[in-house]
């Protein structure tokens, strides 16, 4: 059974659709991600599956549990966590209050999965008591990513977690987010960084006007000939 | 050394008295902008309603014959808070909330907020009436005077009560704010919610209980603002309607949705005004002894006269606004 799936998804902001029926499935064993040109409505998908905007068609199942237009606050129990692209810390919090922050659904002692996000992120626990505003952009991502998994998620949505950075740092976030994979954390992330994304997904979805373009594991996609001139520029 | 202790008995008490008055009420103004972003007109109304609570409360106190040590105010100021607190709740539910689910922008619901201070105010002079009330019309209004003689002074310094009640009793609620908002686990999802709203929801955190938390919060610090004010004044309709400005400049001037902030700008603020109508002449009457034949001080030498007070807060918070828009400490305002 999918972890997540979503079945001819229609939504948007409240004008016309943004999302004109998109098809996701992913298993907890997987790392998806979505690639697509500008405007294509990557983001919108993500947000649609953590209740951000109205779905207004089609359905979202979360481990065989429909969670169509569910609230965040519902979501998170549940087992999903997203890290939007901006905006993503509390910038007048220290490093540790964040990390609380996302395990606020908790009512357990997650003073274990703490040492677990300290551990995947070893600066962190050297910055537990600087305010996340002070840290640099990379730094910023993993406090992001940290507090997405102190609720201990069964999927965390990422987008885009490479902007802004520079590829020392890509590299270090997309090695991480292989190994959260490989603690049983399924991923769905949306990336501009769509060739070398691509190369370690194990499902890829090219996203255009709202709709799926192409699916498949992301060495089909970056074999296949059209994806690679229309999508990952050649 | 007497104008020394004038000095004490004018500024620094009447300083500090008012200091916590515009502080309780700005943590309140500023907690609820950070939260909900919007300039909640009608806080000044939720102190003065406070304080008609705790009369009433204290009027059934007295007349079941129940004599306390301390002032029959400050005994019922705890029921008096839950019952702000629910108030407050009410208020935010049946006005706000509902605006806020149609997407209502922070304009609208500061009209909105203006209609509740009507509200509050006709409500308020419907059941008491408009006239001028006291707490200590049965009781009376202890004055502590330390005798300063030993210190070749003739006055005491002197200090009502209900004022020695007030320090402590805000000094108390702010120690227990910042425990709040930096120990608990609902404080520090406030302190995330004023910082980033959406990350908030998206964490999962219970924004609807976050709002609950700070209606209750900025309530019954209004009911003990405002109590205080009576306690040390007199109680009438429009009590804290006339010092409302003055909070505003404090929560503004130590950073909108800055507890901490809105804590120093109230002290801030309080002293200005205080030292602003000070007559001068009261402290620097011995110069007169050393000025030269024919000169000697004016019998009134304050910067502003009393009964412009208000233009005090105004000018601190034109200069804030210039030179430093965000508040002393960094806040929400823009
Ligand atoms: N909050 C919003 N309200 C209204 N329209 C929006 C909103 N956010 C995005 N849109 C519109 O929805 C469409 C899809 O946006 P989306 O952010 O999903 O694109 P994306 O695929 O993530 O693109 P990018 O690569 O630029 O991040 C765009 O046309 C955008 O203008
Ligand atoms: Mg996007």
């Amino acid at each position: 059974m999918a972890l997540i799936e979503l079945k001819h998804v229609v939504g948007g902001y409240g004008g016309a659709p943004i999302l004109n029926g998109v098809d996701i499935a992913i298993e907890q064993s997987d790392i998806g991600v979505i690639v697509g040109p500008n405007g294509a409505g990557k983001s919108t998908t993500l947000k649609a599956i953590f209740g951000l905007l109205k779905v207004m068609g089609g359905t979202i199942t979360f481990a065989g549990e429909e969670i169509t237009n569910s609230l965040p606050d519902r979501l998170v129990p549940k087992g999903l966590s997203f890290v939007p692209q901006e905006k993503n810390v509390f910038t007048s919090m220290t490093v540790e209050e964040n990390l609380e922050m996302g395990a606020f659904t908790r009512t357990d002692d997650f003073s274990d999965t703490m040492g677990w996000v300290y551990q995947m992120f070893p600066i962190l626990r050297e910055k537990r008591r600087q305010p996340a505003g002070e840290l640099s952009g990379g730094q910023r991502q993993m406090v992001a990513m940290g507090r997405a998994l102190m609720s201990k998620p069964r999927l965390l949505m990422l987008d885009e977690p490479s902007a802004g950075l520079s590829p020392r740092y890509v590299i270090e976030i997309f090695e991480t987010i292989v190994k959260i994979n490989g603690e049983g954390v399924g991923i769905l992330m949306v990336e501009q960084n769509a060739r070398q994304a691509l190369a370690f997904a194990s499902r890829g979805f090219v996203l255009a006007n709202g709709q799926n373009r192409f699916t498949g594991t992301g060495q089909e996609l970056i074999a296949d000939p059209e994806v690679a001139r229309s999508f990952l520029g050649g | 050394m007497d104008e020394l202790i004038f000095f004490i008995n004018r500024v620094l008490i009447s300083g500090t008295v008012l200091g916590s008055i515009y502080a309780l009420g700005a943590i309140g103004i500023t907690l609820i902008f950070g939260i909900l972003r919007f300039a909640h007109f009608a806080h000044g109304d939720m102190m003065t309603m406070g304080a008609f609570i705790a009369f009433v409360l204290a009027g059934v106190l007295a007349s079941a014959g129940i004599v306390t040590p301390l002032p029959t105010g400050v005994v019922v100021l705890p029921v008096a808070m839950v019952l702000a607190a629910i108030i407050a709740l009410g208020i935010d539910k049946s006005f706000y909330a509902p605006l806020r689910q149609r997407g209502a922008r922070p304009v609208t619901l500061l009209i909105a907020s203006i209609g509740v201070t009507l509200m509050i105010q006709g409500v308020i002079r419907l059941i008491f009436g408009s006239g001028t009330r006291s707490f200590f019309a049965d009781e009376t209004k202890d004055i502590f005077r330390i005798d300063m003689s030993w210190a070749g002074a003739q006055r005491p310094i002197s200090v009502t009560e209900p004022q020695v009640i007030m320090f402590v009793v805000t000094a108390l609620l702010v120690v227990a704010l910042h425990l709040f908002l930096t120990r608990s686990r609902l404080g520090k999802a406030m302190r995330a919610m004023a910082d980033n709203a959406d990350l908030a929801q998206v964490s999962g955190i219970n924004t609807a209980l976050v709002v609950r938390v700070t209606w209750v919060i900025a309530g019954s610090l209004a009911c003990v603002a405002g109590t205080m004010l009576a306690l040390d004044v007199a109680l009438m309709p429009d009590l804290a309607f006339n010092i409302v400005l003055p909070i505003f400049a404090a929560a503004i001037v130590g950073g909108l949705g800055h507890a901490y902030g809105a804590i120093v700008g109230g002290f801030l603020i309080a002293f200005a005004e205080t030292l602003a109508v000070f007559n001068w002449t009261a402290v620097l009457r011995p110069l007169n002894a050393v000025l030269p034949e024919g000169m000697a001080l004016p019998p009134n030498l304050s910067l502003v006269p009393t009964e412009y007070k208000l233009t005090v807060a105004f000018i601190i918070l034109v200069i804030t606004l210039l030179a430093r828009p965000t508040g002393i400490f960094k806040g929400a305002s823009t």
